[in-house]
């Protein structure tokens, strides 16, 4: 028998509310995190490096969510990087003190998001960064993405890093968003459905109108220049669907760029076991189909917050508890949890509903692969350029793997999490198909980097179990 | 780029570091990543592939742009916190 009734991947809102939730169900409960403590991206604990921080929402929601994973019972392991899973269910991770085996018949992934990249030229220069490690390195570390910074991409993250740089002293000397602002106004429809959220991104916006940030809507990075690192950057203007048009508007001086065009939900963990995905732009792209509690179509493997659709940190905690009453309703607990089951998906939709106006905002729509000139690196680890990546798509290759296995796209340390999403847009531009029927990458273990020696452990030459040679 | 991009907050007790031959500065237990990024040392590899040079980007452990040679281990500077004699060289 395992030792646990259910492991969470991820201790963010979302995972730290199932772990919460099901330990108030009486199951045995363990959480992996690749952090140092809970919190995910969104609530990220403060580097230690800091010994006082100044109070902030934020700050105050993480703080409550350590306490009460805390206290919960759940057993957390942070600082692990899961780099395999097999069914059902084996989580393979190595952490500070070597690798780590847990088993349990429930999984539920919490495992959040990554930023979807679109490469400008240039954005391979140091100083260059994105969106979110932006807000890593302004809320945990309380360092600025330097002196003049330009801040590129779409979606709220746009306005949420240029408040805070401003916030910290720093200056923004440009947010560049490729949407239009008629988009914005589009979605006026589910942001007036939360006016507290609402009120929260005014009071960016209000923030930067006060600093005379200029904002530029309908425009997009034409180039990043540097030499050692980013020197200027020019802008502009693109069309409804991101394509840019005419010449370049204008060039600005900068010693940074945070760049970022939105969310993906992270699939990795459920496209490795085999579980059913549908492409849903709306949340992001491609995501877990799942039923009413969240289990996806592996039996007992379940997902919870923006790796289930990209709906934000407020509508994390209840998809959070609707898995884990999904995984006590699967192992016979907690008595008739039909009705808490409809309640809270019910709570969840409805909370979800800003998140995913807000993440439908940054989605690129097909013309944004325009933006990649044929000189630009796409594929950072291996160096690949737009042109290297459309003439093998010139060649034949109509899917990531067979870009993967024609150029090596994908195949460096990132495991194709930073260029993926552009290459998949390169395929569709190519030959004219939906993001859609591009399809997703395969997963294969290891899910992330890890040292061979720490897999390998330590062994004698000599203890090599050698089968005996077969008889002739 | 000038000065250092560290702002506000009281912080632990110095520490120093080696970074390619340099001794430089930072506070206990901040990642490496950040404390070089703070400092202007903002090139941490030279691509084998385009030459050029290419530093820390998304700070979350993903891009693997900020891995660099710590105590003779290739780990990412982004998930390693500093403490007093830590050897790093970068990826050039």
């Amino acid at each position: 028998m395992s030792d646990y009734d259910l492991i969470v991947l991820g201790a963010g809102p979302a995972g730290a509310a199932a772990a919460i939730k099901a330990r108030s169900l009486d199951l045995r409960v363990a959480v992996i995190d690749e952090a140092p403590a809970a919190g995910g991206q969104v609530y990220r604990a403060p580097s230690p490096a800091l010994t006082a921080t100044q109070p902030d929402a934020d700050r105050a929601r993480g703080d409550a969510l350590r306490a009460r994973l805390a206290a919960s019972g759940a057993v957390l392991y942070a600082n692990h990087r899961v780099w395999s899973l097999t069914a059902i269910f084996s989580v393979i991770a190595i952490g500070p003190d070597g690798p780590l085996t847990l088993e349990a018949p429930n999984l539920i992934v919490a495992a959040g998001a990554v930023e979807r990249h679109i490469p400008v030229t240039g954005w391979t220069l140091p100083g260059v960064i994105g969106l979110a490690g932006a807000t890593i390195l302004l809320k945990a570390h309380g360092v600025l993405p330097g002196r003049r910074v330009v801040v590129a991409g779409s979606g709220p993250l746009l306005l949420l890093v240029a408040s805070k740089i401003v916030a910290a002293g720093g200056e923004v000397v440009a947010v560049v968003d490729a949407a239009p602002r008629t988009s914005w106004l589009a979605r006026a429809g589910a942001m007036l459905a939360r006016p507290d959220l609402m009120a929260k991104g005014a009071g960016w916006l209000l923030a930067l109108l006060k600093a005379r940030v200029p904002i530029h809507s309908g425009t997009a990075i034409r180039a990043i220049h540097g030499t050692d690192g980013v020197e200027s950057v020019t802008i502009g203007p693109v069309d409804r669907d991101w394509r840019p048009v005419g010449e370049a508007e204008r060039t600005i001086a900068a010693d940074a760029v945070c760049l970022g065009f939105g969310l993906l939900p992270s699939t990795d963990v459920t496209r490795l076991l085999g579980a059913e995905h549908r492409y849903e732009p709306e949340l992001g792209g491609w995501i877990p189909a799942v039923d009413t509690s969240l289990q996806t179509s592996v039996p007992g493997l379940f997902v919870a917050g923006d790796g289930a659709g990209v709906r934000g940190a407020d509508a994390a905690p209840l998809s959070g508890e609707l898995a884990a009453l999904g995984v006590a309703r699967r192992l016979g607990r907690g008595g008739d949890l039909a009705s808490e089951i409809t309640k809270v998906e019910a709570d969840w939709r409805k909370s979800g509903r800003f998140g995913a106006a807000m993440s439908a905002l940054a989605m690129p729509p097909p013309g944004a692969a325009a933006m990649i000139d044929d000189g630009t690196t796409v594929c950072r680890c291996e160096g690949l350029s737009r042109a290297t990546l459309d003439s093998a798509i010139a060649g034949g290759a109509r899917t990531l793997a067979d870009l993967k296995a024609m150029t090596r796209c994908g195949m460096g340390p990132c495991g194709g999490r930073v260029c993926g999403e552009a290459a998949a847009m390169l395929i569709a531009a190519a030959t004219g198909w939906d993001r859609e029927a591009i399809g997703q990458p395969s997963a294969r273990p290891p899910l992330r980097p890890v040292p061979l020696a720490a897999i390998a452990g330590a062994f004698d030459y000599d203890e090599l179990p050698i089968p005996a040679p077969a008889p002739l | 780029m000038a000065g250092d991009l560290r702002i506000g907050s009281a912080r632990t007790r110095t520490v120093s570091f080696r970074f390619d031959g340099e001794v430089l500065t930072a506070r206990e237990g901040e990642t490496l990543a950040a404390a070089l990024y703070a400092q202007g040392r903002r090139t941490l590899r030279i691509s084998r592939d385009d030459g050029g040079p290419r530093g820390a980007f998304c700070f979350m452990g993903v891009c693997q742009e900020c891995v660099v040679s710590i105590d003779g281990r290739l780990t990412e500077a982004c998930r390693t916190p500093v403490h007093d004699g830590l050897v790093v060289e970068s990826m050039r």
